[in-house]
Protein backbone atom coordinates (compact mmCIF):
# COMPACT_ATOMS: atom_id res chain seq x y z
CA UNK A 1 0.00 0.00 0.00
CA UNK A 2 1.20 3.47 -0.75
CA UNK A 3 1.27 5.78 2.25
CA UNK A 4 1.94 9.43 2.99
CA UNK A 5 4.93 10.87 4.85
CA UNK A 6 6.01 14.38 5.79
CA UNK A 7 9.52 14.56 4.29
CA UNK A 8 12.08 16.92 2.76
CA UNK A 9 13.03 16.98 -0.92
CA UNK A 10 16.29 15.19 -0.19
CA UNK A 11 14.41 12.51 1.78
CA UNK A 12 11.99 12.14 -1.12
CA UNK A 13 14.89 11.57 -3.50
CA UNK A 14 16.48 9.05 -1.11
CA UNK A 15 13.15 7.24 -0.84
CA UNK A 16 12.93 7.00 -4.63
CA UNK A 17 16.46 5.56 -4.75
CA UNK A 18 15.41 2.93 -2.21
CA UNK A 19 12.41 2.02 -4.38
CA UNK A 20 14.35 1.64 -7.67
CA UNK A 21 16.91 -0.67 -6.02
CA UNK A 22 20.21 0.47 -7.56
CA UNK A 23 23.26 -1.78 -7.45
CA UNK A 24 26.00 0.84 -7.14
CA UNK A 25 25.92 4.30 -5.54
CA UNK A 26 28.84 6.72 -5.29
CA UNK A 27 28.47 10.22 -3.95
CA UNK A 28 30.49 12.95 -2.31
CA UNK A 29 28.68 15.20 0.16
CA UNK A 30 28.13 18.84 -0.71
CA UNK A 31 25.59 21.35 0.62
CA UNK A 32 22.61 21.24 -0.06
CA UNK A 33 22.85 17.65 -1.36
CA UNK A 34 24.46 16.34 1.86
CA UNK A 35 21.34 15.17 3.67
CA UNK A 36 20.45 13.10 0.60
CA UNK A 37 23.74 11.20 0.55
CA UNK A 38 23.54 10.83 4.35
CA UNK A 39 20.06 9.34 4.11
CA UNK A 40 21.18 6.89 1.43
CA UNK A 41 24.16 5.88 3.60
CA UNK A 42 21.72 5.18 6.45
CA UNK A 43 19.56 3.03 4.17
CA UNK A 44 22.61 1.05 3.13
CA UNK A 45 23.78 0.68 6.72
CA UNK A 46 20.36 -0.61 7.78
CA UNK A 47 20.20 -2.97 4.81
CA UNK A 48 17.16 -1.23 3.30
CA UNK A 49 19.15 -0.52 0.14
CA UNK A 50 21.26 -3.48 -0.89
CA UNK A 51 23.76 -1.59 -3.00
CA UNK A 52 27.51 -1.16 -3.08
CA UNK A 53 28.20 2.37 -1.76
CA UNK A 54 31.58 3.49 -3.03
CA UNK A 55 33.01 6.28 -0.89
CA UNK A 56 35.03 8.52 -3.15
CA UNK A 57 37.33 11.51 -2.71
CA UNK A 58 35.56 13.68 -5.27
CA UNK A 59 32.56 14.10 -7.55
CA UNK A 60 34.78 13.40 -10.55
CA UNK A 61 35.53 9.98 -9.09
CA UNK A 62 31.89 9.42 -8.13
CA UNK A 63 30.82 9.75 -11.75
CA UNK A 64 33.77 7.63 -12.91
CA UNK A 65 32.73 4.82 -10.55
CA UNK A 66 29.19 4.95 -11.93
CA UNK A 67 30.41 4.94 -15.53
CA UNK A 68 32.31 1.70 -14.89
CA UNK A 69 29.44 0.12 -12.97
CA UNK A 70 26.78 1.14 -15.48
CA UNK A 71 28.89 -0.14 -18.38
CA UNK A 72 28.87 -3.55 -16.72
CA UNK A 73 25.09 -3.53 -16.25
CA UNK A 74 24.60 -2.06 -12.77
CA UNK A 75 21.77 0.39 -12.00
CA UNK A 76 23.50 3.42 -10.50
CA UNK A 77 22.81 6.64 -8.60
CA UNK A 78 24.65 9.73 -7.49
CA UNK A 79 23.77 13.25 -6.41
CA UNK A 80 25.61 16.54 -6.16
CA UNK A 81 25.30 20.33 -6.22
CA UNK A 82 27.05 23.41 -7.63
CA UNK A 83 30.84 23.18 -7.70
CA UNK A 84 30.64 19.41 -7.15
CA UNK A 85 28.69 19.13 -10.38
CA UNK A 86 31.21 21.34 -12.13
CA UNK A 87 34.05 19.16 -10.88
CA UNK A 88 32.20 16.21 -12.47
CA UNK A 89 31.87 18.01 -15.79
CA UNK A 90 34.34 15.98 -17.84
CA UNK A 91 32.80 12.71 -16.71
CA UNK A 92 29.29 13.96 -17.56
CA UNK A 93 30.38 14.00 -21.18
CA UNK A 94 31.87 10.50 -20.82
CA UNK A 95 28.65 9.15 -19.34
CA UNK A 96 26.48 10.60 -22.12
CA UNK A 97 28.93 9.71 -24.88
CA UNK A 98 29.06 6.13 -23.58
CA UNK A 99 25.23 6.10 -23.61
CA UNK A 100 24.96 5.06 -19.96
CA UNK A 101 21.60 5.41 -18.15
CA UNK A 102 23.03 6.91 -14.97
CA UNK A 103 20.56 8.88 -12.85
CA UNK A 104 21.80 11.81 -10.78
CA UNK A 105 20.06 14.36 -8.59
CA UNK A 106 21.36 17.89 -8.89
CA UNK A 107 20.26 19.79 -5.81
CA UNK A 108 20.47 23.23 -7.39
CA UNK A 109 22.82 25.76 -5.81
CA UNK A 110 24.64 28.88 -6.95
CA UNK A 111 28.15 28.43 -8.31
CA UNK A 112 31.27 30.08 -6.87
CA UNK A 113 32.92 32.54 -7.07
CA UNK A 114 32.07 34.14 -4.79
CA UNK A 115 31.02 31.26 -2.56
CA UNK A 116 27.35 30.63 -2.09
CA UNK A 117 25.68 27.60 -0.60
CA UNK A 118 22.24 28.92 -1.53
CA UNK A 119 19.88 28.13 -4.35
CA UNK A 120 19.85 29.08 -7.99
CA UNK A 121 20.05 26.94 -11.15
CA UNK A 122 23.37 28.07 -12.60
CA UNK A 123 24.99 24.71 -11.77
CA UNK A 124 22.79 22.42 -13.86
CA UNK A 125 22.24 25.13 -16.49
CA UNK A 126 25.98 25.29 -17.08
CA UNK A 127 25.93 21.53 -17.82
CA UNK A 128 23.25 21.99 -20.47
CA UNK A 129 25.40 20.81 -23.38
CA UNK A 130 26.88 17.68 -21.80
CA UNK A 131 24.35 15.40 -23.53
CA UNK A 132 22.22 14.61 -20.47
CA UNK A 133 18.46 14.76 -20.14
CA UNK A 134 17.59 17.46 -17.57
CA UNK A 135 14.32 17.43 -15.60
CA UNK A 136 13.27 20.10 -13.07
CA UNK A 137 10.92 19.41 -10.15
CA UNK A 138 8.47 21.80 -8.58
CA UNK A 139 7.78 20.03 -5.24
CA UNK A 140 8.83 17.02 -3.16
CA UNK A 141 6.16 14.72 -4.60
CA UNK A 142 7.46 15.44 -8.07
CA UNK A 143 11.01 14.66 -6.88
CA UNK A 144 10.18 11.12 -5.77
CA UNK A 145 8.05 10.50 -8.87
CA UNK A 146 10.59 12.00 -11.27
CA UNK A 147 13.52 9.98 -9.93
CA UNK A 148 11.49 6.81 -10.56
CA UNK A 149 10.53 8.00 -14.06
CA UNK A 150 14.13 9.03 -14.74
CA UNK A 151 15.35 5.45 -14.45
CA UNK A 152 12.78 4.19 -16.93
CA UNK A 153 13.54 6.97 -19.40
CA UNK A 154 17.32 6.61 -19.06
CA UNK A 155 17.30 2.84 -19.41
CA UNK A 156 15.04 2.99 -22.45
CA UNK A 157 16.96 5.60 -24.45
CA UNK A 158 20.42 4.96 -22.97
CA UNK A 159 20.98 8.57 -21.98
CA UNK A 160 21.84 9.72 -18.44
CA UNK A 161 19.24 11.82 -16.62
CA UNK A 162 19.81 14.70 -14.22
CA UNK A 163 16.88 15.27 -11.86
CA UNK A 164 17.20 18.88 -10.70
CA UNK A 165 15.47 20.50 -7.75
CA UNK A 166 16.03 23.70 -5.85
CA UNK A 167 18.41 23.58 -2.90
CA UNK A 168 16.85 24.37 0.50
CA UNK A 169 13.58 25.57 -1.05
CA UNK A 170 12.79 21.92 -1.80
CA UNK A 171 15.75 19.90 -0.52
CA UNK A 172 15.31 21.01 3.11
CA UNK A 173 11.60 21.82 3.21
CA UNK A 174 9.11 19.27 4.47
CA UNK A 175 5.99 18.49 2.49
CA UNK A 176 3.51 15.61 2.56
CA UNK A 177 4.63 13.04 -0.01
CA UNK A 178 2.79 9.93 -1.11
CA UNK A 179 5.29 7.07 -1.20
CA UNK A 180 4.64 4.85 -4.22
CA UNK A 181 4.04 1.20 -3.49
CA UNK A 182 7.21 -0.86 -3.96
CA UNK A 183 5.59 -3.63 -6.02
CA UNK A 184 4.12 -1.05 -8.42
CA UNK A 185 7.51 0.59 -8.84
CA UNK A 186 8.98 -2.81 -9.70
CA UNK A 187 6.23 -3.28 -12.26
CA UNK A 188 6.76 0.20 -13.69
CA UNK A 189 10.52 -0.17 -13.94
CA UNK A 190 11.81 -3.32 -15.65
CA UNK A 191 15.35 -4.53 -14.81
CA UNK A 192 18.20 -2.66 -16.52
CA UNK A 193 19.79 -4.36 -19.52
CA UNK A 194 23.01 -2.70 -20.71
CA UNK A 195 23.20 -1.91 -24.43
CA UNK A 196 26.33 -4.02 -24.81
CA UNK A 197 27.20 -7.23 -22.98
CA UNK A 198 30.66 -7.19 -21.47
CA UNK A 199 31.94 -10.26 -19.63
CA UNK A 200 35.05 -12.46 -19.45
CA UNK A 201 33.42 -14.56 -22.21
CA UNK A 202 32.66 -11.48 -24.28
CA UNK A 203 35.48 -8.98 -23.73
CA UNK A 204 35.24 -5.51 -25.27
CA UNK A 205 37.42 -2.46 -25.77
CA UNK A 206 35.51 0.53 -24.39
CA UNK A 207 35.92 3.97 -25.92
CA UNK A 208 39.15 3.63 -27.88
CA UNK A 209 40.29 6.49 -30.12
CA UNK A 210 37.75 7.28 -32.83
CA UNK A 211 38.88 8.90 -36.02
CA UNK A 212 37.44 11.74 -38.03
CA UNK A 213 36.49 9.29 -40.76
CA UNK A 214 34.46 6.07 -40.64
CA UNK A 215 36.61 2.93 -40.53
CA UNK A 216 36.45 -0.79 -41.18
CA UNK A 217 36.75 -3.06 -38.17
CA UNK A 218 38.67 -6.34 -38.17
CA UNK A 219 35.74 -8.09 -39.87
CA UNK A 220 35.70 -5.51 -42.65
CA UNK A 221 32.44 -3.93 -41.40
CA UNK A 222 32.33 -0.18 -41.94
CA UNK A 223 31.88 1.38 -38.48
CA UNK A 224 31.03 4.82 -37.11
CA UNK A 225 33.58 7.54 -36.79
CA UNK A 226 33.45 10.14 -34.01
CA UNK A 227 30.90 12.29 -35.79
CA UNK A 228 28.42 9.42 -36.34
CA UNK A 229 28.60 8.59 -32.62
CA UNK A 230 27.88 12.19 -31.70
CA UNK A 231 25.01 12.37 -34.19
CA UNK A 232 23.45 9.27 -32.62
CA UNK A 233 23.54 10.92 -29.17
CA UNK A 234 21.84 14.04 -30.54
CA UNK A 235 19.25 11.98 -32.44
CA UNK A 236 18.50 9.90 -29.34
CA UNK A 237 18.14 13.02 -27.19
CA UNK A 238 15.70 14.63 -29.62
CA UNK A 239 13.65 11.42 -29.81
CA UNK A 240 13.74 10.96 -26.03
CA UNK A 241 11.04 13.66 -25.78
CA UNK A 242 8.51 11.05 -26.98
CA UNK A 243 9.72 8.55 -24.39
CA UNK A 244 9.53 11.20 -21.65
CA UNK A 245 5.93 12.04 -22.62
CA UNK A 246 4.95 8.35 -22.75
CA UNK A 247 6.69 7.54 -19.46
CA UNK A 248 4.78 10.37 -17.81
CA UNK A 249 1.48 9.02 -19.21
CA UNK A 250 2.28 5.46 -18.05
CA UNK A 251 3.25 6.76 -14.63
CA UNK A 252 0.02 8.74 -14.35
CA UNK A 253 -2.01 5.65 -15.29
CA UNK A 254 -0.28 3.53 -12.65
CA UNK A 255 0.21 6.00 -9.79
CA UNK A 256 -2.47 8.63 -10.47
CA UNK A 257 -0.15 11.63 -10.73
CA UNK A 258 0.38 13.41 -14.06
CA UNK A 259 3.35 15.82 -14.06
CA UNK A 260 2.76 16.96 -17.62
CA UNK A 261 5.57 15.22 -19.49
CA UNK A 262 7.82 17.90 -20.97
CA UNK A 263 5.98 20.94 -19.59
CA UNK A 264 3.03 21.78 -17.35
CA UNK A 265 0.51 24.57 -17.49
CA UNK A 266 -1.49 26.53 -14.94
CA UNK A 267 -4.60 28.55 -15.85
CA UNK A 268 -3.50 28.88 -19.47
CA UNK A 269 -6.82 27.99 -21.16
CA UNK A 270 -7.84 31.61 -21.74
CA UNK A 271 -4.49 33.22 -20.88
CA UNK A 272 -2.82 35.84 -23.05
CA UNK A 273 -0.06 36.72 -20.57
CA UNK A 274 2.30 33.79 -20.09
CA UNK A 275 4.72 33.47 -17.20
CA UNK A 276 7.41 30.88 -17.94
CA UNK A 277 9.76 29.27 -15.44
CA UNK A 278 11.42 26.10 -14.16
CA UNK A 279 11.28 24.41 -10.76
CA UNK A 280 10.04 26.01 -7.56
CA UNK A 281 10.15 29.51 -9.07
CA UNK A 282 7.47 28.46 -11.57
CA UNK A 283 5.35 27.23 -8.65
CA UNK A 284 5.71 30.67 -7.07
CA UNK A 285 4.55 32.10 -10.40
CA UNK A 286 1.21 30.23 -10.07
CA UNK A 287 0.50 32.32 -6.96
CA UNK A 288 1.42 35.42 -8.97
CA UNK A 289 -0.91 34.34 -11.80
CA UNK A 290 -3.81 34.05 -9.34
CA UNK A 291 -3.03 37.51 -8.01
CA UNK A 292 -2.80 38.98 -11.54
CA UNK A 293 -6.15 37.41 -12.44
CA UNK A 294 -7.74 39.05 -9.40
CA UNK A 295 -6.56 42.30 -11.01
CA UNK A 296 -8.22 41.40 -14.30
CA UNK A 297 -5.08 40.22 -16.14
CA UNK A 298 -5.52 36.86 -17.89
CA UNK A 299 -2.23 35.36 -16.74
CA UNK A 300 -1.20 31.71 -16.87
CA UNK A 301 1.99 29.77 -16.17
CA UNK A 302 3.98 27.56 -18.52
CA UNK A 303 6.25 25.42 -16.34
CA UNK A 304 9.27 23.79 -17.91
CA UNK A 305 9.74 20.28 -16.59
CA UNK A 306 12.30 19.09 -19.13
CA UNK A 307 15.01 21.53 -20.25
CA UNK A 308 16.97 18.99 -22.31
CA UNK A 309 15.70 17.82 -24.72
CA UNK A 310 14.15 21.27 -25.14
CA UNK A 311 10.32 21.13 -25.24
CA UNK A 312 10.10 22.97 -28.59
CA UNK A 313 6.69 21.54 -29.53
CA UNK A 314 5.08 22.26 -26.15
CA UNK A 315 6.31 25.84 -25.85
CA UNK A 316 5.26 26.70 -29.41
CA UNK A 317 1.79 25.19 -28.81
CA UNK A 318 1.35 26.83 -25.42
CA UNK A 319 2.56 30.31 -26.35
CA UNK A 320 0.67 30.62 -29.65
CA UNK A 321 -1.93 32.95 -28.15
CA UNK A 322 0.50 34.92 -25.99
CA UNK A 323 0.39 38.72 -26.03
CA UNK A 324 3.38 38.88 -23.70
CA UNK A 325 5.87 36.27 -22.46
CA UNK A 326 7.46 36.90 -19.08
CA UNK A 327 10.27 34.54 -18.09
CA UNK A 328 11.57 34.22 -14.54
CA UNK A 329 14.81 32.31 -14.29
CA UNK A 330 17.60 31.47 -11.88
CA UNK A 331 20.37 31.16 -14.42
CA UNK A 332 22.31 33.41 -16.77
CA UNK A 333 24.03 32.75 -20.05
CA UNK A 334 26.83 35.20 -19.31
CA UNK A 335 27.29 37.57 -22.20
CA UNK A 336 23.74 36.83 -23.37
CA UNK A 337 20.38 37.05 -21.61
CA UNK A 338 18.97 34.80 -18.89
CA UNK A 339 19.93 31.21 -19.65
CA UNK A 340 16.50 29.73 -20.17
CA UNK A 341 15.07 32.62 -22.17
CA UNK A 342 17.97 32.42 -24.63
CA UNK A 343 16.84 28.89 -25.50
CA UNK A 344 13.18 29.83 -25.44
CA UNK A 345 13.69 32.61 -27.97
CA UNK A 346 15.59 30.19 -30.20
CA UNK A 347 12.70 27.70 -30.02
CA UNK A 348 10.16 30.40 -30.98
CA UNK A 349 12.07 31.58 -34.04
CA UNK A 350 10.11 30.64 -37.14
CA UNK A 351 6.94 29.67 -35.25
CA UNK A 352 5.23 32.98 -36.01
CA UNK A 353 5.08 33.83 -32.29
CA UNK A 354 6.34 37.38 -32.03
CA UNK A 355 5.05 38.44 -28.62
CA UNK A 356 7.53 40.60 -26.69
CA UNK A 357 9.57 38.56 -24.22
CA UNK A 358 10.77 40.05 -20.97
CA UNK A 359 13.05 37.92 -18.88
CA UNK A 360 13.80 38.44 -15.23
CA UNK A 361 16.96 36.99 -13.73
CA UNK A 362 15.84 36.29 -10.18
CA UNK A 363 16.87 34.67 -6.94
CA UNK A 364 20.56 34.14 -7.69
CA UNK A 365 22.53 32.81 -4.73
CA UNK A 366 19.35 32.26 -2.73
CA UNK A 367 17.97 35.81 -2.88
CA UNK A 368 14.34 35.45 -1.86
CA UNK A 369 11.70 35.83 -4.56
CA UNK A 370 8.15 36.48 -3.39
CA UNK A 371 5.00 35.96 -5.45
CA UNK A 372 4.17 39.63 -4.89
CA UNK A 373 7.47 40.61 -6.57
CA UNK A 374 6.68 38.40 -9.54
CA UNK A 375 3.23 40.00 -9.80
CA UNK A 376 4.73 43.50 -9.73
CA UNK A 377 7.32 42.55 -12.34
CA UNK A 378 4.63 41.25 -14.70
CA UNK A 379 2.56 44.40 -14.16
CA UNK A 380 5.63 46.52 -14.91
CA UNK A 381 6.31 44.59 -18.09
CA UNK A 382 2.70 44.93 -19.21
CA UNK A 383 2.80 48.69 -18.70
CA UNK A 384 5.74 48.89 -21.12
CA UNK A 385 4.29 46.40 -23.61
CA UNK A 386 0.82 47.96 -23.59
CA UNK A 387 2.50 51.31 -24.08
CA UNK A 388 3.72 50.01 -27.44
CA UNK A 389 7.24 48.91 -26.45
CA UNK A 390 7.75 45.61 -28.29
CA UNK A 391 11.43 45.18 -27.39
CA UNK A 392 12.75 42.07 -25.62
CA UNK A 393 14.11 43.02 -22.22
CA UNK A 394 16.31 41.50 -19.52
CA UNK A 395 15.92 42.74 -15.95
CA UNK A 396 17.77 41.61 -12.81
CA UNK A 397 14.91 41.37 -10.35
CA UNK A 398 15.44 42.64 -6.85
CA UNK A 399 19.07 43.45 -7.61
CA UNK A 400 20.89 46.72 -7.01
CA UNK A 401 22.32 47.45 -10.45
CA UNK A 402 23.35 51.07 -9.84
CA UNK B 1 13.20 4.34 -32.20
CA UNK B 2 14.03 2.77 -28.85
CA UNK B 3 13.80 -0.75 -30.21
CA UNK B 4 16.10 0.37 -33.01
CA UNK B 5 18.57 1.82 -30.55
CA UNK B 6 18.64 -1.43 -28.60
CA UNK B 7 19.50 -3.31 -31.76
CA UNK B 8 22.24 -0.89 -32.81
CA UNK B 9 25.50 -2.76 -32.13
CA UNK B 10 27.35 0.53 -32.58
CA UNK B 11 25.35 2.61 -30.08
CA UNK B 12 28.50 3.39 -28.08
CA UNK B 13 32.23 3.42 -28.74
CA UNK B 14 32.69 -0.22 -27.85
CA UNK B 15 34.83 -2.54 -29.97
CA UNK B 16 35.85 -6.18 -29.91
CA UNK B 17 39.53 -6.48 -28.96
CA UNK B 18 41.05 -7.79 -32.19
CA UNK B 19 43.94 -6.96 -34.49
CA UNK B 20 42.73 -4.38 -36.98
CA UNK B 21 39.60 -3.38 -35.03
CA UNK B 22 40.62 0.28 -35.24
CA UNK B 23 41.61 -0.03 -38.91
CA UNK B 24 45.14 -0.26 -40.32
CA UNK B 25 46.80 2.33 -38.08
CA UNK B 26 50.06 2.08 -40.06
CA UNK B 27 48.62 4.35 -42.70
CA UNK B 28 48.94 7.41 -40.41
CA UNK B 29 52.69 7.62 -40.85
CA UNK B 30 54.79 9.19 -43.53
CA UNK B 31 58.03 7.52 -42.41
CA UNK B 32 58.69 3.79 -42.28
CA UNK B 33 61.58 1.88 -40.63
CA UNK B 34 63.76 -0.16 -42.96
CA UNK B 35 66.18 -2.69 -41.39
CA UNK B 36 69.57 -3.31 -42.91
CA UNK B 37 69.86 -7.02 -41.98
CA UNK B 38 73.62 -6.97 -42.69
CA UNK B 39 74.03 -4.56 -39.76
CA UNK B 40 71.29 -6.00 -37.51
CA UNK B 41 72.90 -8.03 -34.68
CA UNK B 42 70.54 -11.10 -34.59
CA UNK B 43 70.67 -11.55 -38.37
CA UNK B 44 74.40 -10.88 -38.81
CA UNK B 45 75.44 -13.06 -35.85
CA UNK B 46 72.58 -15.54 -36.31
CA UNK B 47 71.97 -15.32 -32.55
CA UNK B 48 68.90 -14.27 -30.53
CA UNK B 49 70.51 -11.11 -29.19
CA UNK B 50 69.84 -7.36 -28.83
CA UNK B 51 66.16 -7.03 -29.87
CA UNK B 52 66.16 -3.51 -28.40
CA UNK B 53 63.85 -2.45 -31.24
CA UNK B 54 61.37 -5.13 -30.12
CA UNK B 55 61.68 -3.93 -26.53
CA UNK B 56 61.23 -0.22 -27.24
CA UNK B 57 58.60 -0.29 -29.99
CA UNK B 58 55.51 1.34 -28.37
CA UNK B 59 53.17 -0.40 -30.80
CA UNK B 60 54.56 -3.95 -30.35
CA UNK B 61 54.89 -4.45 -34.10
CA UNK B 62 58.49 -5.71 -34.06
CA UNK B 63 59.07 -9.48 -33.85
CA UNK B 64 61.72 -11.12 -31.64
CA UNK B 65 62.84 -13.37 -34.49
CA UNK B 66 65.84 -13.98 -36.74
CA UNK B 67 65.57 -11.96 -38.86
CA UNK B 68 63.70 -9.20 -37.02
CA UNK B 69 60.55 -8.13 -38.91
CA UNK B 70 58.22 -5.13 -38.59
CA UNK B 71 54.47 -5.21 -39.31
CA UNK B 72 54.08 -2.02 -41.33
CA UNK B 73 50.27 -2.29 -41.28
CA UNK B 74 50.39 -1.09 -37.66
CA UNK B 75 53.78 0.67 -37.36
CA UNK B 76 53.16 4.37 -36.66
CA UNK B 77 56.54 5.47 -37.93
CA UNK B 78 57.69 7.08 -34.69
CA UNK B 79 61.32 6.14 -35.24
CA UNK B 80 62.00 5.01 -31.67
CA UNK B 81 63.43 1.71 -32.97
CA UNK B 82 65.88 3.57 -35.22
CA UNK B 83 66.86 5.86 -32.32
CA UNK B 84 67.51 2.93 -29.95
CA UNK B 85 69.27 0.55 -32.37
CA UNK B 86 72.92 0.23 -31.17
CA UNK B 87 74.06 -0.95 -34.63
CA UNK B 88 72.43 1.88 -36.63
CA UNK B 89 70.69 -0.84 -38.60
CA UNK B 90 67.33 0.97 -38.94
CA UNK B 91 66.72 3.92 -41.24
CA UNK B 92 63.50 5.88 -41.34
CA UNK B 93 62.56 6.48 -44.96
CA UNK B 94 59.78 8.53 -46.46
CA UNK B 95 56.88 6.36 -47.67
CA UNK B 96 55.86 8.65 -50.46
CA UNK B 97 58.43 10.85 -52.12
CA UNK B 98 57.09 14.33 -52.32
CA UNK B 99 58.35 17.42 -53.98
CA UNK B 100 59.75 19.42 -51.03
CA UNK B 101 59.64 22.60 -53.09
CA UNK B 102 55.82 22.53 -53.25
S1 LIG C 1 67.88 -2.86 -32.26
FE1 LIG C 1 68.95 -2.81 -34.21
S2 LIG C 1 70.52 -4.36 -34.00
FE2 LIG C 1 69.09 -4.71 -32.34
S3 LIG C 1 67.72 -6.23 -33.14
FE3 LIG C 1 66.78 -4.25 -33.60
S4 LIG C 1 67.51 -3.71 -35.63
FE4 LIG C 1 68.78 -5.39 -34.92
S1 LIG D 1 58.85 3.21 -36.15
FE1 LIG D 1 57.96 3.16 -34.10
S2 LIG D 1 56.13 1.94 -34.36
FE2 LIG D 1 57.39 1.52 -36.16
S3 LIG D 1 58.54 -0.25 -35.60
FE3 LIG D 1 59.80 1.50 -35.07
S4 LIG D 1 59.33 1.86 -32.91
FE4 LIG D 1 57.72 0.51 -33.72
Amino acid sequence: MSHCELITGNEAAAYAVKLVKPHVIAAYPITPQTSLSEKISLYIESGEIKAEYVTVESEHSAMTVLISASTMGARTFTATSANGLLYMHEQLHWAAGSRLPIVMCCVNRGVGAPWSIFNDQQDSFSQRDAGWIQMYCRNNQEIIDTVIQAYRIAEEVYIPVMVCYDGFILSHTMMPVEIPEESLVQEFLPPYTPHTEISPESPKTVNPVFFPWRRENHEGVLCDGYMEKRYKLQDALLHSADIIRRTNRDFAAMFGRDWGGMTWEYRTDDADIFIVGMGSLAMEATVAADELRRGGIRAGVLGIRVFRPFPCREVADALRGARAIIVFEKCVSYGQTGGFSTDLKAALYGTGITAPLHNYVAGLGGRDVKARELTEAVEGSLTAIDGGDGEHKTVWLNCFTG
Amino acid sequence: MTAMEKKDPFIAGICIPAVGEAGKTGDWSDLKPVIDQAKCIPASKNKPACFLCWLYCPDAVVTMTIPVTIDLDYCKGCGICAEECPANAIKMVRKVECDESL
